[in-house]
């Protein structure tokens, strides 16, 4: 094990963490803001990887393709949160389960229709393909290297967005209190339709970056959303910042547990038990660390909420 | 044969064939068909079902000449689903045959369930080692393989090559470590390293990264399904496909490669069976296959194709009578009719014996990608389970 490979592998970690961010940001808002557990949120993702590869086919451009991804992700957004959601404010966390469970088997089921069951195929432009000299020696996917640089551009933005301007000092003000914002005359309906639509173009933004590196099909959000939501229980929810910070942890915990736990684990047991503890137990570390963050910091590690 | 003697013989057979007519006419058969139709894996399920169709469309929509009837079960990839569902078939369905089935877990479920009622199971796909062995079964029989042979098949291959230096990842399960150990019971060189990954995992950079630094001559990969898509893709993105050649089993296929496209070119792989395979039934199979449904079959389908014809040979061979299991059992033995892999013998515990390839994909004509068969590495392989079945023919 080299410090080099120990870097490459932080950058894996690091694109990895970015991507949850991505997925994270609208979930933890929306959880902290509404007060609403979107279990459909996967779903999001999936429909902008659906709507990218379907754009890129149609315009025959990539970033034309984006650019309709993430309109008709917010799109649908919204939609949903008008249609369906928004009844569901008042209402206890079982019957959001419940109703948000049955959009993912409604969208799913969608998706199947409208593009079948296959995986899609998706490809990347020639600009991004390719591979970047690290000064370790090796070589890094020019595509992941512009995947961290979008996710890192997007978290400062939206840092940006949620400090620095009125709308973000209304969605500070809605994660805190929510009817107070509401008292003092703010159309908080629109703010939620808003809110809602945005975290859906992020979780489409997250999707359509993940459509060239993942396997693009029905049940594909599924896949990412558990570690989602142990992204948001670690950061705390609500908190944008306990978002990235929890998402870059699970990140690069659960990169560098897959490459270098069974290795470590080989000095101090046997080889041969290293050999089968190493692989199980790599992938209970993100869960292990999340209890151990729930046991010390029961509200996560940036609440939202004082 | 004299004459008035082959005259009464005609006509016995005649009279016998007018009598068990108005018994066959009033017959239906019933086949309980379970595999996974909803979920990311779902898509599997499709190709098999969109088989069991175009085998009935061949068979004139009547297997072994009865009126049938065909009712799916969707098993969502779990063993206790897949249970429920073969209940349902044979408690209110009442079917005289459940076949299908793609995970080995759901079929260790589901096997003691349809041959404690004392029906014919045919599986389509699982192809879990007890199975093969001490688990064996009178009322079992098997379409496909035993998970070990197609790796078995591939570490022979690798091991007459001369490669040395095999990295080699697989899926943190019991197939994925039944793969692993079908490789080397035949390829008998160096392994770098042995990584098992999260079973579902969607990336593999950091299992790349570290794969190129121990720098192995060649990786050995079993990855299904999605999983096999995303690690195509990264491969390729990785810039190892071409430099580092990649052998796998049951991950470059007819549903991975449209996924993928050039990132599966080159890829190795071994088979029972490809679309290119030459013999008549296949021919028939793959050009009919794709004119109804305007792509290639995969193995997965072809599997369940010769399912639905192994059921109908035995119902001809018994004229239709569906209560007379130990009939059913000794026609299903003879394998008597045109499998898409050619003629083949079922052994002892109702496995087949046959042949496996080496397959490569290929750029054909038009510019797709598709499997091409290079070479046969095994004739008549039997697998490596059957001396612990206890079963008597």
């Amino acid at each position: 094990m080299t410090w080099g490979l120990v870097f490459e592998q932080s950058l894996n970690g690091l694109q990895y963490g970015v991507m949850l961010f991505l997925m994270a940001a609208g979930l933890t808002l929306v959880f902290g803001i509404m007060n609403l557990v979107n279990l459909a949120h996967g779903s999001l993702y999936m429909m902008g990887a659906y709507f990218a590869v379907a754009a890129t086919q149609w315009t025959g451009n990539y970033l034309a393709g984006v650019a309709l991804g993430l309109v008709a992700t917010l799109m649908v957004g919204m939609l949903v949160e008008v249609v369906a959601l928004r009844t569901l404010y008042e209402r206890d966390h079982l019957d959001q389960v419940l109703a948000t469970f049955g959009l993912i088997l409604f969208f799913n089921e969608l998706v199947a229709i409208l593009w079948g069951r296959a995986a899609l195929y998706t490809s990347l432009p020639s600009w991004l393909q390719g591979h970047i000299d690290l000064f370790t020696g090796s070589r890094y996917p020019l595509y992941r290297a512009a995947v961290i640089v979008v996710g890192l551009v997007v978290a400062a933005l939206l840092w940006y967005v949620v400090t620095r301007t009125r709308l973000g000092m209304l969605i500070r003000a809605g994660a805190s209190n929510r009817t107070m914002v509401g008292a003092l005359g703010v159309n908080i309906k629109l703010l939620y339709t808003i809110v809602f639509g945005a975290g859906a173009a992020l979780a489409g933004l997250a999707g359509l970056m993940a459509g060239p590196i993942y396997s693009v099909q029905p049940g594909m959000g599924e896949l990412i959303l558990i570690q989602v939501f142990v992204v948001i229980v670690i950061g705390g929810i609500g908190s944008i910042r306990g978002a990235l910070v929890g998402a870059v942890i699970v990140g690069v915990v659960d990169t560098l547990g897959r490459a270098f736990l069974k290795p470590l684990l080989g000095h101090v047991i046997s080889p041969t038990a290293a050999e089968s503890a190493g692989p199980a137990l790599a992938s209970m570390m993100i869960y292990l660390l999340m209890a151990v963050v729930l046991a010390v910091r029961p509200a996560g590690l940036f609440p939202a909420r004082g | 044969m004299p004459m008035p003697l082959r005259f009464l013989t005609a006509a016995a057979t005649a009279a016998a064939l007018a009598f068990a007519a108005p018994v066959a006419a009033q017959q239906k058969i019933k086949i309980g068909f379970i595999t996974t139709m909803s979920g990311p894996q779902g898509v599997i399920g499709a190709y098999m079902k969109d088989s069991v169709e175009l085998a009935l469309d061949h068979l004139g929509r009547k297997v072994g000449g009865l009126e049938t009837e065909i009712i799916y079960g969707d098993d969502q990839t779990k063993p206790d689903v897949g249970v429920q569902l073969a209940e349902e078939m044979l408690k209110k369905h009442q079917v005289d045959f459940v076949a299908g089935i793609i995970w080995s877990n759901v079929m260790l479920a589901v096997m003691p369930v349809v041959t404690g009622a004392g029906k014919i199971m045919v599986g389509t796909n699982a192809g879990a080692s007890p199975l093969a062995g001490s688990l064996c079964n009178e009322l079992y029989f098997t379409t496909s393989w035993n998970n070990d042979q197609t790796p078995e098949a591939m570490g022979k291959f690798v091991q007459d090559s001369g490669v040395n230096d095999v990295y080699v990842l697989a899926p943190n399960y019991q197939a994925g470590k039944d793969m692993v150990a079908g490789f080397k019971r035949y390829y008998k060189g160096r392994i770098v390293e042995e990584i098992y990954t999260k079973l579902g995992q969607q990336d593999y950079q950091a299992e790349i990264t570290q794969l190129r630094s121990k720098n192995p001559k060649a990786v050995f990969a079993f990855y299904p399904g999605g999983m096999g898509i995303q690690f195509l893709k990264q491969y390729d993105q990785a810039g190892l496909r071409g430099p580092l050649p990649l052998y796998t089993v049951y991950t470059v296929d007819e549903i991975t490669i449209p996924a993928v496209k050039e990132a599966a070119l080159g890829g190795w792989e071994t088979r029972f069976w490809s679309p290119d395979l030459k013999n008549q039934a296949n021919q028939k199979y793959v050009a009919d296959y794709k004119q109804k449904y305007g792509k290639l079959p995969v193995f997965y389908g072809a599997q369940s194709y010769d399912g639905i014809l192994l059921i109908d040979s035995a119902v001809r061979a018994t004229r239709g009578d569906l209560k007379d299991t130990r009939a059913l059992v000794a026609a299903m033995r003879k394998a008597d009719f045109n499998s898409i892999r050619g003629p083949f013998q079922y052994n002892i515990n109702h496995h087949p014996i046959q042949n496996f390839y080496l397959l490569r994909a290929e750029k054909v004509a038009g510019g797709d990608i598709e499997m091409r068969i290079q070479k046969t590495i095994f004739e008549k392989h039997k697998d490596s389970y059957s001396q612990d079945c206890k079963m008597k023919w």
